[in-house]
């Protein structure tokens, strides 16, 4: 198949027909920069999807407008049938409390202890106090595989992977209608991969969770989603192609015929290095003089 | 590769039209900058009142902020004042011995610390030490989305973060103000009198003639625009910061420059205001000689 043919292959897995949140002609750009241009998906209920991409073409951003903490330049987002960057500040807080975020790096507040980070939704929301509250608590570190005693730690007394898991627990801890994850696995060794891994698929197992997950470990995608995207820099696409690569489940990667999709899930750079050194003027990589020229132009820097 | 934005010949008139050009495009484009920098502080300023006024904040958020503002500053800033007041009476003395007008010495300093330095020099030591601090603080956690957390678990952080800084800031600064007047007036004295030699009962008479309460209200008066400029500018720096190490170490400074500077500019504006309500109570003013 040809390379500027968009591959668009309909999800055939759908646990439920009205999707939870949905995107409508979204685009997004900083100043003349395009980000996302014309991003129509729909999430139905209680999917996991996968989108993956190389690094700058969008996919965290997406996740964030998804949520609010970024608004389009244009387009719709849809939750729950709301149009989400309509409501009011008091309307968004209210809906918030069916969003869980699980950041890169955790994102726990640095200044508080791990019961009062994974606590924060609770006091948040006003719900709910005290005792229930701290049971609460201490169950959801259980969940993520967490002790009791990590409880009145500071995040920088912890190590990566039990940050992570912390993220986890307080994004889960008010049972969200919607969960995402930004690189969940990102900068975790490989078993403590797999352990973030099992967790979201016991997080879906437990209640009905609709979940969307950003990520460059194929491993992961694999293992954890319903239905893969994969989003395209928009600066790289042809003239009058989706930025949407693919969708679809994780078997059908496996067949697809585009170059760029086949490169990404097998890890391979292709032409992506000779692109980069071209765009920046060393287009010429194969000729033994491009040592010559970098060392001569270390050494003039020194 | 950018085109040219003015290709004009290479004659003398047009390279000169093109230098002239490039200079207006430089300074027009910092006016911009500065126009759109101040309308977002307005914006931001705006909202924090907003927030401030219509949602009452969180103990939590403020009892940490009120004991780093006002607890911990107070050592710095009363040892600074002290310092001040001995450094001004070792400025002074001998001017004022030369014409025999050293007992006169306790007014001058006194005058100096209430209205002038004992604010100021408040001000600066927040700055420098609780300003910066809070735009690392949030510098840091803009850059490692924790700002972004906030908002995703449905707290403002314009609510959660700056108000409470911000009602620290304002509302602390008059006791630490009212500290570095207290004891710069101690250690004026105390190198007056004690090491200099000078009248203790005249220098205290001389300093209660000329020194009123308004001085003293002035002085605290200032320090609460003071308090808030630290505040807004801090966290507006914080709220803005780029990404990195040097991102946040860039906004750690600036706040520190640009709340010096706002001090200093605001302090001119506050004096000529002060002075103007001060002679038109008393219009033949204090006497010195």
């Amino acid at each position: 198949m040809d390379d500027t043919i968009i591959e668009q292959i309909v999800a055939p897995i759908s646990k439920s027909s009205s999707p939870i949140v949905e995107t409508v002609a979204l685009s997004l750009k900083f100043g003349r920069q395009v980000v996302l241009k014309d991003i129509s998906i729909q999430i139905p209920k209680g999917e996991t999807v996968a989108i993956i991409g190389e690094s700058g073409c969008g996919k965290t951003m997406l996740l964030k407008t998804l949520v609010g903490l970024v608004t389009p330049s244009a387009g719709k987002v849809i939750f729950d049938g709301q149009d989400i960057h309509t409501l009011n500040d008091r309307e968004m807080t209210r809906l918030r409390k069916r969003f869980g975020f699980v950041f890169q790096n955790a994102a726990l507040f640095d200044s508080m202890t791990i019961n009062q980070n994974v606590g924060f939704p609770l006091r948040q929301h006003g719900v709910p106090r005290g005792r229930q509250a701290e049971r609460m608590i201490l169950d959801g570190l259980a969940e993520v595989g967490l002790p009791s005693d990590v409880a009145l730690k500071k995040p920088s007394q912890l190590s990566g992977g039990m940050r992570k898991r912390v993220g986890l627990a307080r994004a889960l801890i008010l049972q969200p209608d919607l969960l995402l994850y930004d690189e969940p696995t990102t900068g975790l060794d490989p078993i403590m991969s797999d352990v973030i891994n099992e967790l979201m698929l016991r997080t879906q197992k437990r209640y009905p969770v609709t979940s969307i997950i950003v990520t460059h470990d194929m491993h992961s995608a694999r293992r954890v989603a319903d239905r893969i995207i994969m989003l395209y820099p928009y600066s790289r696409l042809k003239p009058g192609e989706s930025q949407i690569l693919f969708d679809g489940p994780p078997d059908l990667l496996d067949t697809t015929q585009d170059r760029r999709v086949k490169q990404f899930v097998r890890g391979e750079a292709g032409e992506r290095l000779m692109e980069m050194l071209t765009s920046r003027g060393h287009g010429d990589l194969e000729t033994p003089n491009l040592h010559d020229s970098i060392a001569k132009k270390v050494t003039l820097e020194e | 590769m950018a085109a040219d934005p003015f290709p004009h010949a290479d004659s003398i008139p047009g390279r000169l039209i093109n230098n002239l050009s490039r200079v207006v495009s430089a300074w027009g484009g910092v006016v911009v900058q500065g126009l759109t920098t101040l309308g977002d502080i307005s914006l931001f300023t705006f909202q924090m009142f907003v927030w401030m006024f219509t949602t009452k904040p969180k103990r939590e958020t403020l009892m940490p902020n009120f004991y780093a503002v006002g607890v911990l500053s107070l050592p710095v800033v009363a040892l600074t004042g002290t310092f001040i007041g001995m450094v001004l009476a070792i400025q002074s003395y001998h001017q004022f011995k030369s014409i025999g007008m050293e007992t006169r010495l306790g007014a001058v300093i006194n005058m100096s610390l209430v209205r002038e330095l004992g604010p100021v020099l408040a001000a600066t030591m927040l700055a420098g030490r609780v300003g910066s601090a809070m735009a690392a603080v949030l510098g840091t956690m803009r850059v490692t989305e924790q700002i972004d957390a906030l908002v995703s678990m449905g707290a403002n952080p314009i609510h959660y973060l700056v108000v409470p800084r911000f009602l620290a800031c304002m509302l602390l600064i008059p006791a630490l103000t009212v500290m570095a007047d207290f004891m710069g007036i101690v250690g004026g004295y105390f190198y007056s009198v004690i090491v200099l030699g000078i009248d203790h009962a005249q220098y205290l008479q001389k300093s209660r003639d000329f020194v009123g309460g308004f001085d003293l209200f002035s002085g605290v008066f200032k320090s609460v625009f003071f308090g808030a400029t630290i505040a807004i500018v801090s966290c507006y720096r914080g709220f803005n910061c780029q990404p990195g190490a040097d991102g946040v170490g860039r906004a750690a400074t600036a706040a520190f420059v640009q709340s010096f500077v706002m001090i200093l500019a605001l302090d001119i504006v506050l004096n000529l205001f002060l002075d103007g309500v001060y002679f038109a109570i008393w219009p033949s003013g204090a006497k010195l000689f």
